[in-house]
């Protein structure tokens, strides 16, 4: 049966009751955790592989080895994630807050610093000399054993030589 | 818990003028055109037709492998629901579907490159 | 005896239009008010998407296909990994299959709601618009506790989800859910007994079952038409877990579809709270996979507006030959044609709308 006037009790209730809108942006707007803002680099863990680059659907992501950078261009990123997932060394992390509107667009870049490089130039220089040592132990290890099996290898022939010219005066 | 019904996807392949028939065949079943579509694999076309079944939620697929040009007979006298599918097919994939109820004239996607999905066309000979 | 014979005019309807919901472009064939005929035209929204295959990798063409419609996100991000999951022929773990069905459900409850809203509006009922939108924001502000972001997810992964969800975030959407629902019950009256909805819904727009299933409607649209066709009942994800029935409406006019819309939101409420006490406590997201894919599949799942239909075929590189998404709308169209003849003129917006079009969807 049709009814007239079922949505007068909201109506009244809606009158009386604060608005259901914020007054943003003079209230600060609560962003749930977790929430997809833009994405944030913890360079000095970064290892320059480029994997973040290759898969980035909308290629906004540059690496350059011999100088330490990495840039992203923040008006193309999507937000999308797929950077941090397949990021080795879980570098790339998601922070909250959205990219604000600006005339033209833009790049970030993010450098490593100074005690990092020195200390992946010194993780370097020492592997390479552990690297190095550990050849040549090698190399002089096998060397001796070379020397040991020579030497056995002439013993017994000495012997011969020996029992055969025992043997001869014998005669 | 809800019954589950969930059979197998069936597959046949077709020829192009055998169609219309298997078409009628199915529809006197019970079953309705659920999507059809075209694929470029490699350097030739791949039509698919498919058919479901809303009791037994089974899912039937005739496929077609035209020559070069070859008609394809259109099976919207039978089956209205086939018209965007069938012209979608011609204007993007070049299938040569003949007698469609309602032809939009390849004017369906409104686009620049004329059949920009086809498979290409072997130079020379 | 004079005949008089009614001038017939041909009138192009859409794209642009102020009550038209999406642009679609109509050409009606009308006899004073009256519509006799109608010729549809899509293709204002055709960006191409299913080229992009040639160009990004199986795993980045995820973030493609979720953007093929914004209301219907999550369904095309979830079919698209399910597809290549019937390729690579894994089985998802069962956690997973719990939270994509909790989320879809989510995502239903939006879409449905936002369609409610939109119905209002077209009527002329603005402060029922706003009633619903009102409500509807909590169950986006749970989506984004969950996800990350309000409407365009990207949570799935060919294996599994990416994000997991600790008991806190189940029982504050408990909560939310369970004041939605308070709310819904409190429209429930004006959208089903009020004396100016039902004037302008009930009796337009009839759609027999006999033409429904000869032309292929799916869907709610069908539903509303007496055919008890919803693909949940094929058990996917976590639906064998689930009691759940489909919702059918005998009435096969407007009204019954916007009952058996409203429904399935207080169906959807049900489904959300059997998956959070049912949820396993095994924390496994992801089976991996290794290779790439090779061979073809279908996948059939249902979204808020109907059957879609997935259709992904692989040759062993990286990249897919061929995607195909089939959208709901793009079979509801022609039955929508069916319905519009016989109609007033008057009604045509709220008659396109009670298909749930999605054009963006049906064009990609």
């Amino acid at each position: 049966m049709a009814k007239l006037a079922n949505f007068t009790p909201t109506i009244l209730k809606n009158l009386f009751s604060k608005p259901a809108t914020t007054t943003y942006p003079f209230e600060p707007f609560k962003y749930p955790e977790g929430t997809r803002g833009h994405i944030e680099n913890d360079i000095d863990n970064c290892i320059f592989c480029g994997m973040c680059t290759r898969n980035c659907p909308t290629r906004c992501l540059t690496v350059d080895k011999a100088t330490h950078t990495w840039t992203i261009n923040r008006f193309d990123c999507l937000a999308c994630e797929y950077c941090t997932v397949v990021c080795p060394k879980k570098c790339l992390h998601t922070v909250e807050g959205y990219q604000e509107p600006m005339p033209e667009k833009s790049s970030v870049t993010y450098t490593m610093s100074e005690e990092a490089i020195a200390a992946e130039a010194e993780k370097k220089r020492i592997a390479a000399e552990k690297a190095k040592a550990a050849k040549e132990a090698a190399l002089k290890k096998k060397a001796e054993e070379e020397a040991k099996a020579a030497a056995e290898a002439a013993a017994p022939a000495a012997e011969t030589v020996a029992e055969a010219a025992e043997a001869a005066p014998a005669e | 818990m809800t019954e589950v019904k969930c059979p197998e996807n069936i597959l046949e392949e077709i020829r192009a003028d055998q169609l219309p028939e298997k078409v009628m065949a199915k529809m006197a079943e019970g079953y309705r055109l659920s999507q059809a579509c075209a694929a470029t694999i490699e350097d030739h076309l791949e039509l698919s037709y498919s058919f479901a079944e809303d009791n037994s939620f089974q899912y039937y697929t005739f496929r077609i492998l035209p020559a070069e040009g070859e008609e394809i007979p259109s099976i919207t006298r039978i089956c209205p629901a086939a018209i965007f599918y069938e012209n979608e097919m011609r204007e993007l994939f070049g299938a040569n579907i003949t007698l469609i109820a309602l032809d939009l004239q390849d004017k369906m996607y409104r686009i620049e490159e004329v059949q920009p999905f086809a498979p290409e066309k072997k130079e020379g000979e | 005896m004079a005949e008089t014979t009614a001038k017939r005019s041909i009138i192009p309807y859409g794209p642009q239009h102020p009550v038209l919901p999406e642009p679609i472009h109509l050409d009606l064939v009308l006899e004073d008010e009256k519509i006799v005929d109608v010729l549809p035209n899509v293709g204002f929204i055709h960006r191409g998407l299913e080229k992009l295959v040639q160009k990004k990798d199986f795993n980045e063409m995820m973030y493609v296909i979720e953007r093929v419609c914004g209301i219907c996100s999550f369904v095309h991000g979830m079919g698209y990994c399910a597809t290549i999951e019937k390729v690579f022929d894994v089985e998802i773990p069962d956690r997973a299959k719990f939270l994509r069905t909790m989320w879809s459900e989510m995502s239903r409850i939006h879409s449905h709601m936002l369609w409610l809203g939109l119905l209002a509006d077209a009527f002329g009922f603005e402060s029922l618009f706003y009633q619903v939108w009102r409500s509807r924001e909590q169950i986006l502000n749970m989506v984004e506790l969950h996800t990350g972001s309000r409407l365009i997810s990207s949570v799935n992964k060919v294996g599994g989800v990416l994000k997991d969800v600790d008991d806190d975030k189940l029982k504050i959407l408990s909560k939310t859910v369970d004041q939605i629902e308070e709310d819904m019950l409190r429209v429930q009256k004006v959208f089903f007994e009020d004396y100016s909805v039902q004037s302008r819904l009930k009796g337009i727009g009839i759609l027999t079952p006999e033409n429904a299933h000869a032309l292929g409607a799916v869907g709610p649209f069908a539903r509303a038409s007496g055919i008890p066709l919803d693909l949940r009942m094929r058990g996917d994800n976590a639906m064998p877990y689930i009691d759940f029935e489909p919702i059918t409406s005998n009435d096969c006019d407007c009204f019954a579809r916007c009952y058996v819309r409203f429904m399935e939101v207080l169906q959807s409420i049900d489904i959300i709270r059997q998956c959070i006490a049912k949820m396993p406590a095994d924390h496994t997201l992801v089976t991996p996979v290794k290779g790439n894919p090779q061979g073809e599949a279908f996948m059939r799942l249902e979204q808020p507006r109907g059957e879609v239909v997935y259709y992904a075929k692989a040759n062993g590189t990286k990249y897919l030959e061929r995607f195909r998404v089939r959208t709901p709308t793009f079979a509801n169209l022609i039955p929508l044609c069916e319905t519009l003849k016989g109609e007033s003129f008057a009604d045509l917006g709220l008659l396109v709308l009670s298909i749930d079009p999605c054009i963006s969807c049906t064009e990609r």
